[in-house]
Order: structure tokens, then sequence, then C-alpha cells
């Protein structure tokens, strides 16, 4: 479905400062999959799916998407997908069925299939009381349901989400998500989608690709980056004056790395947490180390992030921020 | 809940209408106006803003210089009447693009695939469209106060003023877009521009009474070629070589527009 080759973007601020947004992103998407493009605020997500939707030329690299090349053929990607921006799609001095049966005559429905299909995601997307209001009178969540339905009003193969539930309270992005998940199902589609919420990529994705800087430095399931780059955390609370024998037998755990040893507490990460703990317990056990509290924490992908980058997603956020 | 089927809508979409520049261009006019037509008290005010000008500044104009004006000051002031308000509401129309660049609504047209040229011609004439409905009302009004109406003439006159328009109206899309990211600019620019143009194109006042210089750089505005073959126009002749002149100011603001606003918007989403 997607196909690219050393993409770069370079944006020239002035003669002195080139800003190398994107350097060199190779990455295949098959048919149906769903991907999250996870990464901090400036990270290279936003300029890499604009490149893709033919918003922006890339500087360099080559990018197909839905069987065509981005540079010599926009015309025909901008058939094939669909797209849902940071911003809102809808006009908002438009009514909401005026801007979705729009949407679906500049895509080539001739007039009654516009109508038709417009009315049925209006239905779907439970849009169907706002048809007559004005745009600028919906809520955030309203709106943002109105940008997926546009999005969706051709039937791409293919549908691009930047950012979908920014803004969003959870509930309404939990909401979104049913949505879009349901419409996904009903059109096989393949979507890509960038997010800096962690918990949104773990969930909803299949595969996750993590972006720092311009360039993947992850790609895989949420499940096997966290094993790979994270690592489950045992946290052992022993009995006082305890600490230093407890801590030797962490160490001896298979894989065990980063142990630290604090107050009365120890945190060691390994690859498979639930079967280190009970080991680690039968070995305290055995040598007469009292064990007060054992627990397992599951990695989150901020944890990966942490691990890859040596910087936690929230801290990127705000250097990333600081310096836009 | 609906049945939605993939394959239906993908053949509707392969067997759909060609692709042409008419039918984006129609289909963006027809978006603009929407907005408009749902909101009739707007365009009731808008409609009667020419009249509310030409009845506070007509008789001024009569009063100072009524006798020295060729057919008399209605026929030499309604056609400058409507050129003025071609002026003023294509050089305003990049206002509304800075405003869907702002809430994303110009981005999501962007991917879809509409020309990048009808984003910009649609867009320009739908500010035609009140104009023409002006157009009728101010005539209508005038001709119980002894102006003239030569239709053949004024529909050339029309047409000419929708060519100059879509010109204008695509500058005012490319100064939209070059600044989009200080939006306070675009007022300062387009008043900046929009007030020498129109006071030295002759449209309020006549510039023969004024000074040498101000007659020199009259000749280098495309709008005086403008005002004068509409005036030309409104008066029945619609071959003299001032209308010639008219039109040639007026298809090179369009090329001009259209080329510079093309360029700007195709780089508009970096």
């Amino acid at each position: 479905m997607i196909s690219t080759r050393e993409l770069t973007k370079d944006f020239v601020v002035s003669r002195t400062e080139t800003v190398h947004a994107v350097r060199g992103i190779s990455l295949d998407v098959e048919p149906g999959e769903l991907v999250a493009v996870l990464g901090p605020n400036g990270a290279g997500k936003t300029t890499t799916l604009r490149m893709l939707t033919t918003l922006i030329a890339p500087t360099s690299g080559t990018a197909k998407v839905a069987g065509y090349d981005v540079s010599t053929d926009p015309g025909q990607v901008r058939r094939q997908i669909g797209y849902v921006g940071q911003g809102n799609g809808a006009g908002h001095s438009q009514r909401v069925r005026d801007e979705l049966y729009g949407q679906g005559v500049i895509y080539g429905l001739d007039s009654r299939s516009a109508k038709r299909r417009s009315e049925e995601l209006l239905e779907s997307l439970e849009l169907g009381e706002l048809a007559r209001r004005k745009v600028s009178e919906l809520s955030g969540g309203q709106r943002r349901r109105l940008d997926v339905a546009m999005g969706l009003v051709h039937a791409p193969g293919l549908l691009f989400l930047d950012e979908p539930s920014t803004g969003l309270d959870p509930q309404n992005r939990a909401n979104l998500w049913d949505h879009i998940l349901r419409m996904r199902e009903q059109y096989s589609m393949t979507i890509v989608l960038t997010t800096h919420y962690l918990d949104e990529a773990d969930s909803m994705a299949e595969r996750v690709v993590v972006v720092d800087h311009g360039e993947v430095i992850a790609d895989d399931t949420a499940d096997a980056l966290k094993a790979k780059l994270a690592g489950d955390q045992l946290l052992l609370t022993v009995a006082p004056g305890n600490l230093a024998r407890a801590a030797e037998l962490t160490e001896q755990l298979l894989g065990a790395r980063d142990v630290v040893a604090q107050g009365d507490q120890i945190s060691v990460r390994v690859a498979n947490g639930p079967e280190a703990l009970p080991e680690l317990i039968g070995a305290a056990q055995r040598t007469g180390v009292p064990v007060a509290a054992a627990q397992v924490i599951r990695p989150t992908l901020d944890d990966v992030f942490l691990n890859l980058t040596g910087r936690s997603l929230r801290e990127a956020d705000a250097n990333g921020k600081a310096a836009a | 809940m609906s049945t939605l089927t993939v394959p239906t809508v993908a053949v509707e979409i392969t067997r759909s209408v060609k692709r042409n520049l008419f039918r984006d261009t129609s289909i963006v006019m027809r978006r603009e106006l929407k907005p408009v037509l749902h909101d009739p008290f707007s365009l009731i005010f808008g409609m009667i803003q020419p009249l509310v000008f030409l009845a506070l500044f007509g008789p001024l104009l009569a009063g100072s210089l009524g006798g020295t004006l060729d057919g008399g000051v209605w026929q030499w002031f309604v056609p400058a009447i409507l050129v003025m308000t071609t002026l003023f509401g294509t050089s305003a129309t990049g206002s509304n693009l800075l405003f869907e660049f702002q809430t994303g609504a110009h981005e999501r047209m962007l991917v879809t695939p509409l020309s990048r040229s009808s984003l910009l011609i649609g867009r320009a004439l739908k500010e035609m469209v009140p104009l023409f409905g002006q157009a009728v009302i101010v005539v209508a009004v005038m001709i119980p106060f002894g102006f003239d109406l030569h239709l053949g003439g004024a529909v050339v006159g029309l047409a000419l003023l929708a060519v100059f328009g879509i010109g204008l109206g695509s500058f005012s899309y490319a100064l939209a877009i070059a600044v989009r990211k200080q939006d306070w600019m675009f007022w300062v620019v387009q008043q900046t521009f929009l007030f020498p143009l129109m006071i030295l194109s002759g449209m309020l006042l006549p510039l023969e009474t004024g000074p040498e210089w101000m007659r020199v750089a009259s000749k280098f505005n495309p709008l005086s070629y403008l005002v004068d073959a509409e005036r030309t126009l409104f008066a029945g002749d619609v071959s003299s070589t001032t209308v010639l002149w008219g039109w040639i100011a007026g298809l090179v603001t369009v090329a001009a527009g259209l080329t510079v606003g093309i360029r700007t918007m195709l780089r508009s989403a970096d």
C-alpha cells in the first residue's frame, strides 16, 4: 500500500538555517495494516504524512502510495486516499450535510450517489441529527467525527489520520475510535495515523513506528517493542537489612539489567516479568531473605522510547514545543 | 446501522464524470456560495451596499462636477460603482481562504483531486455572483433617476468585470497564502494597494482636473483602463479601442493573477 525509500524533507528557514525535518525514512505498509506513527512533537511524523498525502514535495527519496508515485503522479494518489488532517476539514460556515455531500461530488460521485453516501455516513457516524447545523456550532468531538466521515466519503482503500484524537476528552476519543475501527472493518481499509498519545498507539495500532529526529528508530508490534526494548520491571520490597543480599540474588536472574537498590526496595528489568518474579521470590526464600511485597510493572511505550533515546516522550514533547 | 460496501462506491467513482476545470471550478464556486445563500441577511446587506454609496457620494459628485461629465453624473458613476464593488469584493476574498487555512478546510481541499486553479477561480467567481445581483439592483434603481441602460454593453461590461475579478481574487489568495503566518498583514497590505489603485483609476473623481503626475501614474494602473472601458460599455459602445484596452487590462490581470496565485498555492502546504 505504501512504500517509501530514503524519504527526506528539508525546510529552508533562512539562508543559514535548514531544518532537516525528515532524514531518510524507508517504510513499507501492507494492505489492511493499522499503523501508528509515534513520536514527540517535531519528530517528523506530520511532515512524513504530508509528503505521503501529496501536500508537500519530498526533498529527496521516493514514495509510492496506493500504487502511484507521490512526486510524479500526485493526482492519482489523491484519488486513492482519504485524509483527515490535524485541523477541521469542514468549513466553519458550511452546513454539515452540504460539506459531506460536496466532498462526495469532489471525488467524482454523481449527485444521487453523493446524496445517498452522505446520508449513510451521517447515520453511521451518528451525525444525522446535526445534518442541518453549521460546522461552527458543533462540539470538538462532533467536528472530528465529521472530519472522519469526509475522509471516508469515497471509500478509500487507504486512510491517513493526522493526530485524530488530539484535543478530545477520553470519552470522545474512545467514541471516535469505535467509529474508526468499525469503518475499517467494513471497508477493509489500510490506516496510517500519527499520534503522540502513547496509550492510543498501544491499544489501537497493530504496528507502531517510532519516529524521532526525522528517522524511524523502531518498528514492530507494541508488545514486541516492549519485550525487546523495555522489558518488565520487577519491584521487590524486603525486610530492613536484607537489601544487599536481595540485590545479589536479583543480579543472578536471567537477563537482569538496571538493578537499582534503594531504601528497602529493589527494582530490576527482565524480559519476562511474570516468569521471573516467582523465581526471584523462591530464591529469596531459599536464602532466608524475607520478602515483604513484590510486583511486576508491565512497560509502556514511553519506556520503549526512553530506552531508545534516553529521554521520555513527555520530555521530548516539551523540548520540541520549546524549540518550535 | 447502514450497510456500506466498498465495491459499489468504487464502481460509482470509476464510471463517474470526467474531471475537468469547468466541473472543478463549479464545485468550488457552489461550495463557496452555499453559506451565502443560507444567510439571506448578509446577502441583502451586501446587495444594498453599493446603493448606499451611490446615494451618499453621487449627489456630492453631481453638485461639484455635474455639468462637466459626459452623459451626466449617473452614466459616469454607475459603471464605476460596479467596478468598485468588484474591487472590494474580490480583493477581500483571500480573507475567507485565510480562515479556511487556519481551520484545515483548505488543506482538506488540497488533498482532493480538485485542480489547483479551480480552487482559485471558483472562489473568485463566487464573489462575482452577488455582483451580478448588485448590478441589476443598482441599474434598476438608477433608471428612474435618468440612467440610460444599454443592455448589450452592460452584459459585456459584466463579463469583463468577471475576468478582472478572477485575476484580482487570485492575487488576493496569493496574498492570503503569503501572509498566512501573520494574518493581520492581510488587511494592511490589501488596503495599502486598494486605495491608491482606486483613486488613481479615476473611479470616484475624474483625474482630468488632477495634477500631471497623477495622470501619468494612472496610465500604469490597469484599473484605469478597466474603468474607462466599463464607462464606454455602459454607454452602449462595445467596439471602441477603449473597450479593447479594457479587455487587455483584464486579461493581463487574470493571467498574472492566476500564475502568481497557483504558484503560491502549490507551495502553500509547506
